[in-house]
């Protein structure tokens, strides 16, 4: 901006941004409404495209997604500095704002999730009702509503209902996680955040993470109860893994390629936080071994027929590391767009502290909650080993070897 | 030959032509007239600030408030930011104003600091690599957009721009998720975690409603700060605006703010 050119020192922030405003909260909270979205895109798969080689985790898949919906308002409540009038979002929205939709959109994807679900297991709870004696026959005819009618009409009636809900579903799963891309695509103050690229990036970022936590969670609970993973399941898990991890690693490689090309006046501070602040949990993790490798692997399993062990393994590390590669995403997003000073002179620093409100450890147990509570669901209502009535929809993985 | 030893005479015993009795009286004449003044300082001052005797016929509808700075006039005392914190009791570590120092170097190194927003105004012994050859203080606060990003991104309604043009902030409402923070292009918003909700500047809205001025107006030694009437065309804001070329910042968002600056620099973001 000087006539004889720019040498501009990154040292200075407006004296309001010595704190940065959102931090491991809502780094938590988008990466956990994205394992609803691509937890229930799996479930989808199989309900409304018809892949039959999904059954052994549709059900599950289904479960976990409602399961970590619950959980996904959490560290947004741990975040809000009034989270008592949490509800006026709801109560008095201001609709020119994003946000304000929030309370809408997750109560109608809650709603739909619940219903799903309920119909998916209404055959179950009907058997465990007429099964039951004393309260426990209370609680599962109460559970089925009261309504303990099973025969072939009310059969194909539910599966009708399932499909049609699971069809519903997938834009409003996308709904869901889009518009989390959108709250930051559209903050024009920030120019790390400021692309129209958020949207598919966060949409695309949830389903790799969902089909990744999924796969994570098949091989953990195989491991623990002792049944065998379908192979053929993991093979399309893992192609599907493949193709939506490529176009999002494609997307957030274009979104790099375009703001470092068009080079606009805000290019000098986004390649400082590209290359210095962010050199570490950015191109080497999150784009570089975290995307790289489950490139390679899931590509070689796809393509190739591999030995059982080899692919297994393959698919496995791959999940791990594309779990990893979203939340360092959902970092870089986050934090890395909340250290850039409105100055466009330095950056805020953030380290997140442990033991704090808003520290690691809050972060972890709510991150842990639906793992326990789908632990619970499990032993009650088992997700993979499941003779119910309904034969076409749940999963019955044993029968499958 | 006398009346010259009487004048030498005199200017011996007293000052000029007067006694030491004249002079020791219009001493004490002087002293309790200059503190009779002071203790009436504050009243006149206040009632030559009303504007058009409004105080208690204020109409929102008949303001549009703006606020002008005018760069080339600032000192960087910092009165304006105490005057700020002790009018609206703001937190030790967030400015609802603060005054930042550029300085730009032979070798075109532009240096910007504000040390804790220039509260305790700037430290002479800053450390400088090179010759400045250009420096100047630039006032900032809430800029009052005309299309605010706050107001637009607040998901509970609790920002609003009031029909005289202020952008406020409901805080019985607020549920502090901080989005106004982060949509807001010129760091005057905070999120203060004690109290958990959203805070910035008003324009003093409780005093321009009765008459006053802005506090920091006020303390402002050099009338660096003026607020004004935008509808009125003889208020001193808009003849400013008038007579100066001025900018806002960072007008390509859009937002239109009402914090017009004179004499700003293209280094100010």
């Amino acid at each position: 901006m000087n006539p004889l050119g720019d040498n501009i020192i990154f040292d200075f922030v407006f004296p309001n941004e010595l704190h940065v405003v959102w931090s491991v909260m809502i780094v938590l909270y988008p990466y956990i409404t994205g394992l609803v979205a691509g937890a229930f895109i799996i479930s989808s798969l199989y309900h409304v495209f018809e892949r039959k080689e999904l059954r052994s985790i549709a059900r599950y898949s289904l479960v976990a997604s409602l399961v970590f919906l619950g959980f996904a308002t959490l560290p947004l409540l741990v975040h809000l500095g009034r989270p008592e009038r949490a509800f006026n979002i709801m109560i008095t929205p201001h609709f020119t704002s994003a946000m304000a939709g929030f309370g809408y959109i997750y109560l109608m994807y809650m709603s739909i999730l619940a219903i799903e679900v309920w119909f998916l297991f209404r055959g179950e709870l009907v058997e465990r009702a007429n099964e039951s004696q004393g309260i426990k026959k209370f609680i599962y005819t109460a559970l089925a509503l009261f309504d303990l009618t099973i025969n072939e009409e009310t059969k194909a009636f539910d599966k009708k209902v399932i499909t049609f809900f699971a069809a519903v579903g997938i834009p409003a799963a996308c709904l869901l996680h889009g518009y989390v891309g959108f709250l930051f695509g559209s903050i024009k103050a920030n120019p790390w955040w400021s692309t129209p690229l958020m949207l598919p990036i966060f949409i695309l970022s949830a389903i790799v993470s969902g089909i990744s936590v999924i796969i994570f969670k098949y091989f953990l609970v195989s491991y623990i109860q002792g049944f065998e993973i379908n192979d053929k399941c993991l093979k399309t898990l893992s192609s599907f893994l493949w193709g939506f991890m490529i176009i999002d690693v494609c997307m957030e490689l274009l979104e790099l390629l375009s703001i470092s090309y068009q080079q606009t006046g805000e290019w000098e501070i986004l390649s400082y936080l590209i290359y210095q602040k962010l050199w570490i949990p950015y191109l080497v993790i999150q784009l570089g071994i975290c995307s790289f490798i489950p490139f390679i692997l899931l590509g070689i399993n796809t393509i190739f027929d591999l030995k059982r062990s080899t692919a297994r393994a393959c698919v496995f590390i791959s999940s791990i590391l594309l779990l990893c590669q979203v939340l360092a995403m959902r970092w870089n997003v986050v934090i890395g767009g909340g250290m850039i000073s409105k100055s466009m002179r330095g950056f805020s620093s953030y380290f997140p502290g442990i033991f704090e409100k808003e520290g690691l450890f809050t972060a972890f147990i709510i991150f842990t909650c639906p793992f326990i509570i789908l632990y619970l669901v499990d032993r009650i209502f088992p997700l993979f080993k499941f003779k119910g009535y309904d034969q076409e929809t749940v999963a019955l993985t044993t029968d499958e070897h | 030959m006398s009346k010259n030893n009487n004048n030498s005479d005199n200017k011996k015993s007293g000052i000029g032509n007067l006694s030491r009795r004249s002079f020791l009286r219009m001493s004490l004449f002087t002293i309790t007239a200059s503190g009779l003044s002071i203790l009436h300082l504050q009243p006149k001052a206040d009632a030559e600030e009303t504007h058009n005797s409004s105080a208690k016929t204020y109409k929102m509808e008949d303001y549009w408030w703006g606020f002008l700075v005018d760069t080339t006039k600032c000192m960087g005392c910092g009165a304006c930011v105490r005057a700020c914190k002790a009018e609206n009791d703001v937190s030790e570590e967030f400015f609802r104003t603060w005054v930042e120092r550029y300085e730009v170097s032979e070798d075109n190194t532009v240096r910007v600091d504000s040390p804790n927003g220039a509260y305790n105004s700037f430290p002479k012994d800053h450390t400088e690599q090179g010759k400045v050859i250009k420096g100047f203080f630039v006032p900032k606060l809430c800029n009052h957009c005309r299309t605010s990003c706050c107001t637009q991104v607040c998901p509970v309604g609790a920002t609003f721009t009031s029909p005289d043009g202020v952008v406020l902030v409901d805080r019985k409402h607020c549920i502090g998720c901080g989005y106004c923070v982060q949509a807001c292009p010129y760091g005057s918003r905070y999120v203060d975690h004690r109290k958990g909700y959203a805070d910035k500047c008003t324009l003093c809205y409780h005093r321009i409603t009765k008459g006053l001025k802005n506090a920091c107006v006020q303390a402002c030694p050099v009338e660096a700060r003026v607020a004004g009437n935008l509808l009125d065309p003889k208020s001193k804001i808009r003849q400013i605006l008038k007579e100066c070329r001025y900018k806002v910042i960072k007008p390509e968002l859009g937002t239109n703010p009402k914090c017009y600056y004179v004499g700003l620099d293209q280094e100010v973001n």
